[in-house]
């Protein structure tokens, strides 16, 4: 059990935290045909905007409702209806996310009155769903924020229940804020390979992949989890909840409709894996395929291979909750000591993540606590890029944002191929960077001044 | 190279097994071999000289497999670190175009890189057409004006430990005694402190762990003229002939060097390792011991008072780590009893030791240091490997990179001891980064987690359960 520090200084220095608002828009970027739309001023949008575009290289439909000087003294009740009344009119989208902002909620609005009353005033619209969530970028984080986006879309779509198992092949997947793209295509194969239909709520892979489309632009998400499917979860035979930040949501979703649920708090190594797959081959009843098999076992030689690398190893990591909770078990299955472990927010998970002491803090708090513990190499995102440059130490890009890394979006982190990799990554990152040979020296007695490197000689051709 | 000549490279007077049945020279059997070729041998053993062009003579298997092998290191020039073969073609082979594609070979190396000697390997397909190597060094040396050394180590003449042989003679042939010593430079001289020349043969400087050791020479005031070969230079190797003493370091295969500068320049040498505190305090030993100055002895007693202790107090949490654990060890020659007094220092038990590339001396060694009833193993086989692991209830398997495999695909810990290795073991620090490797893979978490069935499995556990 993690020590967990709290925040103990008035600045924060290169800060590791991603607000709220921005993981919920993540969240309804995650259905089809959606858009968010920020109750905030118009920077809250623009910013969030540049952060997804940079991200995952795609264009990011995110509104605003734009709130300004009067409206923010006044009263801004009226942007928020205005602005979905023009999104609906303009792009007719299957669903709006309406999260909040730290100014929309400073100034105290009352987000779900104001989306009764903006469909008492536009009837018309009323086909449209919105959903409401309180936001502020003054507590929690991106997954704390995304968390409750994905549970505020089952409260305002989901129907209480009693339909389990009505669809005998569909698997509802409850997909936490660590995964990324192919992560989520990742999970989608292992369900089908044990002929399930996985229903994943919210689906980032099927909207932000990065793929080229016959469409050449949409104001609202072209993928993700089609909005009719989410009513049919209470039909589904089980719901697998990926991520200890969704478990309010899952909680929420078992509660409507009885669906039996499975939960993990990660999916990275062996055995965290393993439970996966044997959960899987309980709710299908068949037995794990040759081809999952194969990858167990390939993960395994991974471990037996990297482990001369990896044992010892001091690792520093600085993530939202899940992610990091993820990575320390990983490390600790490994025989890698977690030596700095920093979190931008408090979370449930953080009191179990592998290390003796989680800080919730900023990237300064890592960079010191790296370097007071001799860190060999940090897993964070890529403004860690920086830190690890200072302390001399290689960096692993994981988490938001990867704004200096083409396809960092896409990686597969989970299952047991996806630990495979990130296995052979860390341990070439150690090797090459290695400090462990001793210091070349050269004896006092010898006479080896100007000696130089070799390179070829310019301009000598034969 | 001629019959005699390589009937001669095997007689060593200096091997106390000479006149013995010469297993550790033993013919290959066809179908029954494993271990590398003469041209590997020499290769090894010289490529390490750091300023020097390696060119190897052949078509493109000798070099293609083998460059930048990269376990040794070097302080200053990388030269070595660069590939080069004449990568000879069939057209080179049919018409017999070898001896002039290594003469331009030569001249393009000199005229690109300007290195301080050029040294040319001999293979097998060369050799057997017959391009004359040495006739060619020396008219490019003449034309270059850099020294060019024909090493005549084609594959076929033997085994690995021949072709050190070839490597040693070729420098004591052409290179030992072509220059002298420069003067110990006067900011380096201390009062009180005579400098004394000395030469490492056989110290490869793999993964930099001579570094460790040498702090200690500069110390005592010993000044190393040469390390055949690790981080050594065209250079030093010219004046290993005025050298006050040798060590001939873990490695018999350069035993010819040491015993000829003995009878041709009258230098006494010892043989000696830096694996572990016991070998390395015994080094400094029978360096005072040849050298007769008193008060270098008495500087080596003080220095071996102060580094034991240090060492030992900071060996202490890991003997704790490793105290009792069994070990299997399975390396070649001389390797095979030097590092078992290294884990006898970190209280370990070694259960078993592998003899195939031992040589008589080598064996007498071992039951020297482990006692009589020590176990020596000869089939090296992986099915034998591991019946041996699971009969001594080992705990972990030390032998050469190319058994890793055998025992992580049976789940069992490793380490690697050979050449290609990242880690330096050598001196009173190196026992440190030994402790950390055995700990780390004896106590690796993963064992437990690859030998634990899935969950849905409904066999047993694979892979062989350890005593551990």
């Amino acid at each position: 059990m993690a020590e967990i520090l709290k925040r103990n200084k008035a600045l924060s220095v290169n800060p590791l935290k991603a607000s709220q608002p921005l993981g919920a828009s993540l969240a309804f970027l995650g259905i089809n045909k959606a858009i968010p739309m920020l109750h905030g001023s118009q920077g809250c949008s623009a910013f969030g905007k540049v952060f997804f575009v940079r991200h995952f290289r795609e264009p990011i439909p995110l509104q605003t409702t734009a709130m300004d000087q009067v409206s923010t003294v006044m009263n801004a009740d009226e942007n928020v209806i205005e602005g979905l009344r023009a999104v609906c009119e303009k792009s007719n989208p299957a669903l709006i996310g309406l999260p909040t902002t730290g100014l929309s909620e400073t100034q105290g609005t009352d987000i779900k009155r104001l989306v009764k009353d903006f469909y008492a005033k536009h009837p018309e619209y009323a086909h449209i769903p919105v959903v409401p969530v309180n936001t502020p970028d003054f507590t929690g984080c991106l997954e704390s924020g995304y968390a409750l986006a994905v549970k505020a879309i089952l409260e305002t779509i989901l129907q209480p229940s009693n339909k389990v198992g009505k669809r005998k092949k569909q698997i509802n997947v409850l997909a936490g804020s660590f995964l990324t793209p192919g992560d989520i295509e990742h999970i989608k194969e292992l369900i089908e390979a044990f002929g399930l239909r996985p229903l994943v709520l919210p689906d980032i892979a099927d909207s932000l992949d990065g793929h080229l489309t016959e469409m050449e632009s949409s104001p609202v998400t072209v993928g993700g989890t089609p909005v009719g499917d989410i009513s049919s979860m209470g039909e589904s035979i089980a719901t697998l909840v990926l991520g200890n930040s969704m478990f309010d949501a899952a909680d929420f979703l078992k509660e409507q409709t009885q669906v039996p649920d499975y939960r993990f708090d990660c999916l990275m190594g062996l055995e965290a894996m393993d439970s996966f797959v044997f959960a899987l081959t309980e709710v299908s009843g068949k037995p794990v395929p040759e081809k999952i098999e194969r990858q167990r076992a390939q993960l395994q030689d991974a471990m037996v291979d990297s482990h001369f690398m990896l044992g010892f190893a001091r690792v520093a990591v600085a993530a939202d909750a899940d992610l990091l909770y993820g990575f320390s078990r990983l490390l600790t299955e490994m025989g890698c000591e977690l030596v700095s472990a920093v979190a931008p927010a408090r979370a449930n998970i953080l009191n179990h993540v592998f290390a003796e002491q989680v800080a919730i803090g900023d990237l300064e708090d890592l960079e010191v606590s790296a370097k007071r513990n001799a860190a060999q190499l940090i897993i964070s995102n890529s403004h860690a890029v920086e830190t690890a440059r200072r302390l001399g130490i290689p960096v692993l890009r994981a988490g938001f944002p990867q704004y200096d890394l083409l396809g960092g979006y896409q990686r597969q982190w989970v299952g047991y191929r996806g630990t495979r990799q990130t296995l052979f990554d860390l341990a070439n990152m150690l090797v090459e960077h290695g400090h462990l040979e001793p210091e070349p020296y050269v004896s006092n007695y010898a006479l080896r001044t100007g000696e130089s490197r070799a390179t070829p000689a310019a301009n000598k051709t034969h | 190279m001629q019959a005699k000549d390589i009937a001669e490279l095997l007689n060593e007077p200096a091997c106390t097994h000479n006149t013995k049945s010469k297993s550790g020279c033993a013919r290959p059997k066809p179908g029954a071999t494993a271990g590398g070729c003469s041209f590997d041998g020499a290769q090894i053993a010289l490529l390490p000289i750091a300023d020097v062009a390696h060119i190897v003579h052949g078509p493109i298997a000798c070099a293609g497999s083998s460059w930048d092998n990269r376990g040794t290191r070097s302080s200053g020039p990388t030269l070595f670190r660069i590939g080069m073969t004449t990568d000879l073609t069939e057209q080179d082979v049919i018409m017999g175009r070898g001896e002039k594609r290594l003469f331009h070979a030569i001249k393009q190396a000199v005229d690109s890189y300007s290195p301080k000697a050029v040294f040319v390997y001999n293979t097998c397909v060369p050799a057997l057409t017959g391009d004359d190597v040495s006739a060619v060094c020396k008219a490019a040396a003449e034309k270059c004006g850099v020294p060019v050394v024909p090493v005549d180590c084609a594959g076929f003449y033997g085994t690995k430990n021949l072709g050190n042989r070839i490597a040693g003679e070729a420098m004591f042939k052409y290179v030992v005694g072509t220059a002298e010593p420069v003067a110990v430079p006067a900011e380096a001289q201390r009062p009180g402190i005579t400098v004394h020349d000395v030469n490492l043969i056989g110290e490869y400087n793999i993964a930099g762990e001579f570094w460790n050791v040498l702090p200690l020479f500069d110390e005592l005031g010993l000044r190393i003229l040469c390390t055949l070969s690790g981080d050594a230079r065209f250079h030093d190797v010219q004046t290993m002939h005025r050298g006050e003493a040798n060590m001939v370091v873990c490695a018999k295969a350069l035993l010819n060097v040491a015993r000829k500068l003995e009878t041709e320049y009258k230098i006494p040498f010892f043989e000696g390792s830096f694996y572990g505190v016991t070998d390395t305090s015994m080094a400094f030993r029978d360096f005072a011991r040849l050298l007769k100055d008193p008060a270098l002895t008495e500087r080596t007693e003080a220095l071996i008072v102060r580094e034991e202790a240090k060492i030992n107090a900071a060996l202490d949490p890991w003997r704790e780590k490793l105290r009792g654990k069994r070990v299997l060890l399975y390396t070649g020659g001389v390797k095979s009893w030097s590092i078992v007094s290294a884990l006898q220092d970190l209280g370990m038990v070694v259960v078993a030791t592998g003899t195939n590339k031992s040589t008589e001396e080598d064996k007498a060694r071992i039951r020297e240091i482990m006692g009589d009833k020590t176990k020596m193993i000869t089939d090296g086989s992986p099915k034998a490997l591991l019946g041996a692991v699971k009969e001594y209830q080992a705990d972990i398997l030390i032998a050469g990179g190319r058994n890793m495999y055998t025992a992580l695909k049976a789940r069992i810990p490793f380490l690697d001891i050979n050449q290609e290795r990242e880690f330096g073991y050598e001196g009173y620090s190196g026992m440190i980064e030994l402790a950390r490797q055995l700990a780390l893979t004896l106590q690796s978490p993963v064992w437990q987690s690859v030998r634990k069935p899935a969950p849905w499995a409904k066999s047993s556990a694979p892979g062989v359960e350890l005593g551990a």
